[in-house]
């Protein structure tokens, strides 16, 4: 103890004052050093191009909806509701009903969510509360990049390696023992809405996981402070701490991660073996309503199938707008920084 | 009852940089003792280095010998073990704002696997009312979020949340400085009565509040304790220079 000289520069506090070294502001420049008369025409200019640029984004929604509207009033005058809920597509005797599509996308979407919550959670946990530092950043690169991946080329990995091993490995296994449920009986033919189902969970798993950090990251380290300070273990902590804060926000990201499930085509359409049927088994193929406007939409000649086709995607569009901004409202209530409370 | 706190050679590092240097205090059981100094010093260290909480941070550490009671912190206890004997309140309020206000001061009992809903309610009650907050708050126990309270408030929902677990040392890390005058004012009559049945140690920023709840005041100036008496005496007749500097207002 002692063993340094009081120095009063070392501390903060107040001072005296050296008024040579004080500038003096009275005495400063104060017109304008630059005077022009053509900014305020350029800063004008400037607005109106920033305008365009904004209506335009405002303009091309629109016109997407008009189009998709008008196009599919044809079908909807046609079978009006019911097209929604008949399953009889046949476009050779021109009746069309939605139902399997519809069917098919809601539940390869779930499959997906059930499969990847978990894992994307999970990773989102180890990311930001228990992984060595070095390992945090080439992770979440990682985790990332698997959004990165085009969805062919989930597809064709899904054709040559997860099919086979579903139907080699997996599929025989569940049916054995878990063949009593019903949902896993029939022929193993790897294609399937499980398939499909396994491939929408790989590429929902990067969303979740990520929007699931940024909310994790949003929880003020005096939360994660207080449960340890009574005492709370590391898994304590996480969970009363730091999940419970964030379960809006990471709400908000399975929301999106559904969006992004219900309308994926490429990789679906290549695993879900595109058949319009409900069938109660997920080892039977399916349809979804992204993949039959992507299969049949060259197809389509006659007026009426086009008209169908395009009032699917017009139902599609709709649900995934409203997913979409349902998420983006509970990302947001937890990102600002106003955590949903809760009165009960 | 509080136990008294024995301090021998603490030091203490976040990474590289030290930041206490052999600390040795005792901390008299029952008693408020305060812990002063200019911001960086290391005061805010030193407590935490108290229950164990300064080593959650990437990279800090600390040596030395701490016993609290008969429990010998930095030897053969674990950390979960060392905090639920010594209750923590933080300059922030930070209540949880998913919980209702029975259960933020239920949350330590039931993360230690407390169950008994009776006595669970009992102990809420009897905390909430060591920490003066029962009658503000009584009516809408469940119904109201703890984030609904206001700042003061909060914080002395805090206390309460650390009241419940019944530790034996209350530590108090700038308890004061988010709140108003009126506030402060509370939780400052809160500390005279907690301090019959808890050992204190406040940290603080303002001295007159030092003066006017701790019975003993240690003064920390660049991580090392300059001096640690009776407040009475660091602040009438103080023994070093450094103290007599900074209480009287040359710095900090």
């Amino acid at each position: 103890m002692g063993n340094y000289a009081l120095g009063a520069p070392r501390l903060p506090g107040p001072q005296p004052v050296d008024k040579s070294k004080v500038t003096d502001i009275s005495r400063a420049q104060t017109g304008p050093l630059i005077q022009s008369g053509s900014s305020r025409l350029a800063d004008r200019a400037f607005y109106f191009a920033i305008l365009a640029c904004g209506l335009c984004v405002l303009a091309l929604v629109g016109l997407i909806i008009f189009e998709l509207v008008t196009k599919s009033s044809l079908s909807w005058h046609a079978f009006g509701w019911k097209f929604f809920f008949q399953s009889d597509w046949d476009p050779v005797n021109d009746q069309y009903g939605a139902l399997p599509f519809v069917y098919g996308t809601i539940v390869s979407s779930i499959l997906a969510l059930v499969l990847a919550v978990p894992l994307a959670v999970g990773v989102a946990v180890f990311i930001t509360e228990m992984s060595p530092r070095w390992l945090r950043v080439p992770l979440a690169f990682t985790t990332e990049l698997l959004a990165a991946i085009p969805s062919v080329i989930y597809g064709l990995w899904a054709i040559f390696v997860l099919v086979p091993l579903l139907r080699e490995y997996v599929e025989p296994w569940l049916a054995r023992y878990f063949g009593w449920s019903g949902l896993f009986e029939g022929a193993p033919y790897g294609i399937g809405m499980l398939a499909a189902g396994i491939i929408l969970a790989i590429m929902v798993v990067p969303i979740i996981s990520s929007i699931t950090r940024e909310v994790m990251t949003a929880v003020p380290q005096q939360q994660r402070e207080a449960v340890l300070a009574l005492g709370a273990t590391r898994w304590e902590m996480i969970r009363t701490g730091v999940l419970r804060n964030a379960r809006a926000g990471i709400m908000g990201g399975v929301i999106l991660g559904l969006g992004r499930a219900l309308g994926e085509t490429m990789a679906v359409t290549m695993v879900i073996g595109n058949r319009p049927e409900i069938a109660r088994s997920l080892f039977a193929p399916g349809y979804t309503m992204a993949s039959v406007i992507a299969n049949e939409f060259s197809e389509a000649t006659g007026d009426l199938y086009l008209s169908a086709l395009v009032e699917v995607g017009l139902a599609l569009f709709i649900v995934t707008i409203l997913v979409n901004m349902a998420a983006q409202l509970l990302v947001w209530t937890v990102t600002r920084g106003t955590p949903a409370r809760a009165n009960g | 009852m509080g136990v008294s706190i024995q301090v021998d050679k603490l030091n203490a590092w976040f990474g590289k940089t030290q930041a206490l240097y052999d600390i040795d205090m005792k901390v008299e059981a029952n008693h408020a003792t305060a812990v002063i100094g200019p911001s960086g010093c290391g005061k805010s260290t030193f407590v935490r280095c108290l229950n164990r909480m300064h080593e959650t941070i990437p990279e800090a550490r600390a040596t030395g010998r701490v016993r609290i009671g008969e429990l010998d912190v930095y030897n053969g206890t674990s950390a979960t073990q060392i905090r639920r004997r010594i209750g923590m309140v933080f300059q922030k309020p930070n209540p949880f704002p998913t919980m209702s206000i029975y259960d933020n001061v239920a949350a330590g009992l039931k993360l230690n696997g407390f169950r008994d809903r009776h006595r669970l309610d009992e102990i809420v009650e009897r905390s909430l009312q060591l920490s003066a907050l029962w009658d503000e708050v009584k009516d809408f126990l469940k119904k109201k979020s703890g984030a609904s309270l206001s700042g003061g408030q909060q914080q002395r929902l805090c206390i309460a949340r650390a009241l419940a677990v019944q530790p034996q040392v209350l530590l108090m890390d700038e308890p004061c400085s988010a709140l108003d005058p009126i506030s402060t004012g509370k939780i400052e009559e809160l500390i005279f009565q907690l301090k019959e049945s808890f050992t204190i140690v406040i940290v603080t920023h303002n001295m007159q509040q030092a003066s006017r709840v701790a019975e003993f005041t240690g003064f920390f100036l660049l991580g090392k304790l300059i001096e640690f008496d009776k407040t009475e005496k660091i602040f009438t007749n103080p023994s070093d220079k450094r103290t007599e500097d900074y209480i009287t207002g040359r710095f900090g």
